[in-house]
């Protein structure tokens, strides 16, 4: 008997849930600045020379281009990318400024309408939610908020065009070192091609006061967004960072190909935290955007910690490692994730943690919940290089299936080199346990309500690590993305 | 480079020779294998499910081949002779890949058919060429290459309904004046409700030569029946080997296949299952002692193609000096299998600095409703307990080896022949206390006469 209901409740849940709108789905109607379609050295040197880069820059640009052409796309992820013509993007889009060159002091009304429906605080009535802000809206950064005060501590938070010009020897520095264009496919792509993204530099024993937020959206049609962040933590510096998307629904698919990079000094700490919630296409898989994104994080000085909280659920094609390699002694990598797929979303994401310094330790908790005929993947490195004696990891990945459609999979690397470390995982696969189910419906509470309440503790471990101002935020997109996806 | 080519180019030479040799049936799958290997290349070390180890530098030395099937002993029943205690069983013999059976084998005359490919071909000509090369994938290269060169190989049938009450032992013994390859071919039809027990243990007598064993193992479980096979692997430094175990199994089958590495050189072992029926039980265990420079890699593959079973592997190793393990193990639950329920575990050990150990467990889930789990961990004996014994007045070498004994005793407590675990229990104990020759016994005590 129940076994026959089932599946005709769960048809009308999830149809539901697939009703369950986009709620970032609006597009700007704003007057953008966009290169014509196509990839070569010209427009490679097209971009440097509207952003008016310096020559150096240009070179690794072109470098890193060069690099590309000899590249094949990766084909190894348990993700279905299908074959992109990358001479069918456009490399730049950029709002239109009304006083070209004056920078972004005012910003346009449309952009801030965009914004303010995005809940982002980019004026002054919102600086009660006490964040500092950089918009970044198709290629370039629009507005950063709170930067002179943050100027006072020595703390650099701007657009990394504005970086390039006012701290080139900073930016020149650390760009590349982490992930270098010969890193992967995309990474190639994206030095190449890079348009904006955040700069983000603390200075020696600062603590940086406020949360630091990057809000990234595409808006423009047909357009690839390649943003690309930077930040350094110097000795004894601690920030934590944010970083949201969204993105018009759009029938076609969009790129988007980013990079990030962490350098984290002596006894500094960096806690990096993701909101991925770009466009994940419509119930029957169309459109969406492709997240291919290349993150990782230096941890160079000995006692250096870096944290990576994700929680992704947008995305048609989420395609992404986080990663540490802990280079200093004593250093501490984090990594928690919770990554939802709905519908024909499909996601391959994990961390890797490179163990090199001594009695470095990491923990990895990840947390895969699949439904509607989605495909949810782990998978994840932990290496540790022989002279990384005394080592710890742990690491823990469950999966939840909510559909007997979808899939979940984990695919763990574990690397041992010497006789000194210890290295732990576990991973779990299964569906809500039908007591705890039953227990809740006993009490009165619907199966739907039951099944947020479990999913919601299932993944408490991971929103635990966010900050309070994203937790919220994150708590409602799961509760969103998960509005009757009971199979 | 390619390791291959030798041997291509040696089969083209003597094809008509080996051909004229062997039954019919091999020839059939030979000229698949011959064509696969046209384009295939042997792993390196970095390709996928290759992390640690390099199968093209394995198959690179200048291997024999005994193409003219000299025999190189005159009975390998001569030289070893098997007391097993509290155990009976039905003995034979394999000398590199010649089979030879010993008066023992009688026992199951009637019940069990043991015999080799030259006469099965003859005797069930239906099963051989049902079965025969149809579960190994040929796109694996060493299976291909087995397929290319085999000429002979051990064909085992139990009947619909009877239960093997002895359990067949095959001793697998290396031996040749020369560096020699030798493809071992094994052939295990299990038929409805019927119930077997396989013992395989290998051995090399001269230690000067380096030996390279590539074999290849096709068993099909058919409805309702019990498989036990043990195998375990006591050679030398010297000697090599890559093991593909292929399992089809049926509804209501149960299969346990034991991997027990005590010495070695360079092992590979893969373990393919496909269940395809519903309440079939898998067992997989591994358990790996391995010091000097010992190099042992197990790979494990269980599709759940059917809803319904459960399967169950546990792997431990035990690493020292500069030895080097690895484990890669994947569960797959296809789509509408539920209610399976799989678990994997691996568990190692590294007691030296230079150990080595890399593991990769995978699952891959498109049903709901299953239990699923793996678990994996690397690291080293509980500093507490070894403090613990000390203070007992156990020296800190005796309470080492009693931790690595319980480390690994739950993989042996998996077997399911007493005298078996017993013996088990025995060897490793003396492989710990470095006491374990070469010939001191296979797992059934064998002693040199």
């Amino acid at each position: 008997m129940k076994e026959n209901e089932k599946p005709e409740k769960g048809n009308q849940i999830i149809e539901e849930a697939a009703q369950a709108e986009y709620k970032y789905g609006f597009v700007t109607d704003i007057d953008t600045e966009v290169i014509p379609k196509g990839l070569d050295e010209d427009v490679v040197r097209r971009i440097s020379a509207l952003k008016g880069e310096p020559d150096w820059l240009l070179e690794f640009r072109l470098k890193a281009y060069r690099h590309w052409l000899t590249l094949k796309a990766p084909t190894w992820g348990h993700v279905h990318v299908p074959e992109i013509d990358f001479q069918d993007i456009s490399y730049y889009a950029a709002p239109r400024q009304k006083k070209p060159g004056e920078g972004p002091k005012e910003i346009d009304p449309e952009l801030k309408k965009t914004f303010d429906k995005l809940g982002i605080p980019l004026e002054e009535q919102l600086r009660l939610s006490g964040m500092a802000v950089d918009a970044v809206m198709d290629s370039v950064s629009v507005k950063t908020t709170y930067r002179e005060r943050l100027a006072e501590l020595g703390v650099i938070f701007c657009s990394m065009s504005e970086a390039v010009k006012d701290y080139p020897d900073l930016v020149r520095k650390y760009l590349g070192k982490v992930v270098p264009y010969t890193d992967n496919f995309y990474a190639a792509l994206n030095s190449a091609v890079f348009s904006d993204g955040s700069f983000v530099y603390i200075p020696k024993g600062v603590r940086c006061p406020m949360e630091l937020s990057t809000y990234f959206r595409i808006n423009a049609a047909q357009t690839g967004q390649f943003e690309r962040t930077l930040i350094v933590a110097d000795d004894d510096a601690y920030v934590s960072y944010l970083e949201g998307c969204t993105a018009p629904m759009r029938d076609e698919n969009q790129l988007h190909a980013a990079i990030v990079e962490i350098i984290v000094e002596d006894r500094a700490e960096v806690k990096y935290s993701t909101v991925q919630n770009w466009y994940p296409g419509d119930k029957d898989g169309k459109g969406g955007i492709y997240n291919l994104v290349t993150k990782r994080g230096l941890c160079r000085g000995d006692h250096s910690k870096l944290s990576w909280t994700q929680v992704e659920t947008g995305s048609a094609i989420t395609w992404k490692y986080p990663s540490c390699v802990l280079k200093g002694d004593h250093s501490v990598g984090e990594f928690y994730s919770v990554a939802l797929t709905n519908n024909w979303q499909e996601a391959d994401t994990g961390t890797k943690m490179i163990h090199l310094g001594k009695n470095s330790t990491s923990t990895i908790v990840s947390k895969g919940i699949s439904a509607g005929h989605s495909q949810n993947s782990y998978r994840g490195m932990v290496k540790i290089a022989p002279k990384a004696t005394g080592c710890r990891n742990f690491t823990q990945c469950d999966s939840l299936l909510l559909s007997d459609t979808s899939g979940a999979h984990t695919f763990p690397v574990i690397e041992v080199g010497n006789d000194t470390s210890v290295v732990e995982h576990e991973a779990t696969t299964s569906k809500i346990n039908e007591d705890q189910i039953f227990y809740c419906n006993q009490r009165g509470i619907p199966t739907e309500d039951a099944v947020g309440l479990i999913v919601n503790g299932y993944a408490k471990e991971v929103m635990s690590k966010l900050p309070m101002e994203f937790a919220v935020e994150a708590q409602k997109l799961l509760s969103v993305s998960l509005e009757g996806a009971v199979g | 480079m390619n390791a291959l080519k030798q041997y291509i180019d040696l089969f083209d030479e003597t094809r008509a020779l080996i051909e004229s040799q062997s039954p019919d049936v091999l020839n059939t799958v030979r000229a698949s294998a011959r064509e696969q290997l046209e384009t295939a290349r042997l792993p390196r070390k970095g390709s996928e499910d290759y992390e640690a180890t390099d199968l093209e530098s394995v198959f690179a030395h200048d291997y024999g081949v005994n193409v003219n099937r000299l025999p190189f002993d005159a009975d390998p029943g001569e030289t070893f002779h098997c007391d097993v205690p509290n155990m009976s069983t039905c003995l034979y013999y394999s000398s590199n890949d010649a089979f030879h059976s010993s008066a023992t084998a009688e026992r199951n005359i009637g019940k069990v058919v043991v015999e080799p490919f030259s006469m099965a071909a003859f005797d069930y000509p239906e099963l051989m060429n049902a079965y025969y090369g149809k579960l190994a994938k040929m796109s694996d290269p060493t299976v291909a290459l087995n397929s290319l060169l085999v000429q002979d190989g051990l064909f085992i049938y139990v009947p619909d309904g009877v239960v093997a009450e002895r359990p067949i032992q095959l001793v697998n013994i290396f031996n040749a004046a020369l560096d020699m390859m030798v493809q071992r071919r094994l052939l295990i039809i299990v038929g409805k409700n019927a119930s077997i027990r396989i013992l395989a243990c290998d051995h090399t007598q001269s230690p000067d030569y380096r030996y390279l064993n590539n074999q290849v193992i096709e068993i099909v479980a058919m409805q309702g029946s019990h498989v036990d096979y043990y195998d375990m692997e006591e050679s030398t430094p010297k000697t090599s080997r890559v093991s593909s175990v292929y399992v089809d199994q049926h509804e209501g089958s149960n299969v346990l296949i034991d991997g027990i590495t005590l010495i070695n050189g360079f092992t590979r072992n893969n373990y393919h299952v496909e269940v395809n029926g519903e309440h079939a039980e898998t067992h997989l265990l591994g358990m790996t002692i391995a010091s000097g420079e010992q190099h042992v890699d197990s790979h494990t593959f269980i599709s759940h193609n059917a809803p319904r079973c459960n399967s169950n592997e546990m792997f431990k190793y035990v690493l020292n000096d500069n030895a080097v393990g690895a484990f890669a193990g994947k569960i797959l639950v296809k789509p509408n299998c539920p209610r399976v329920e799989a678990y994997q575990g691996n568990r190692n050990l590294c007691g030296a600095p230079t150990a080595k150990m890399y593991t990769k467990p995978q699952l891959e889930i498109y049903t709901d409703d299953v239990m699923c789990s793996h678990g994996s961990a690397v690291g080293q004996l509980d500093e507490e307990a070894l403090f613990y014994m000390r203070t007992r007045g156990i020296g800190i070498d005796e309470a080492r080896r009693l931790l690595m004994q319980a480390f690994v005793a739950d993989v042996i407590d998996g077997v399911r022949l007493d005298a078996l675990k017993d013996r088990l229990h025995y060897l490793v104990e003396k492989r710990f206390a470095g006491t374990l020759s070469n010939c001191a016994g296979c797992m059934a005590a064998c002693k040199k006469s």
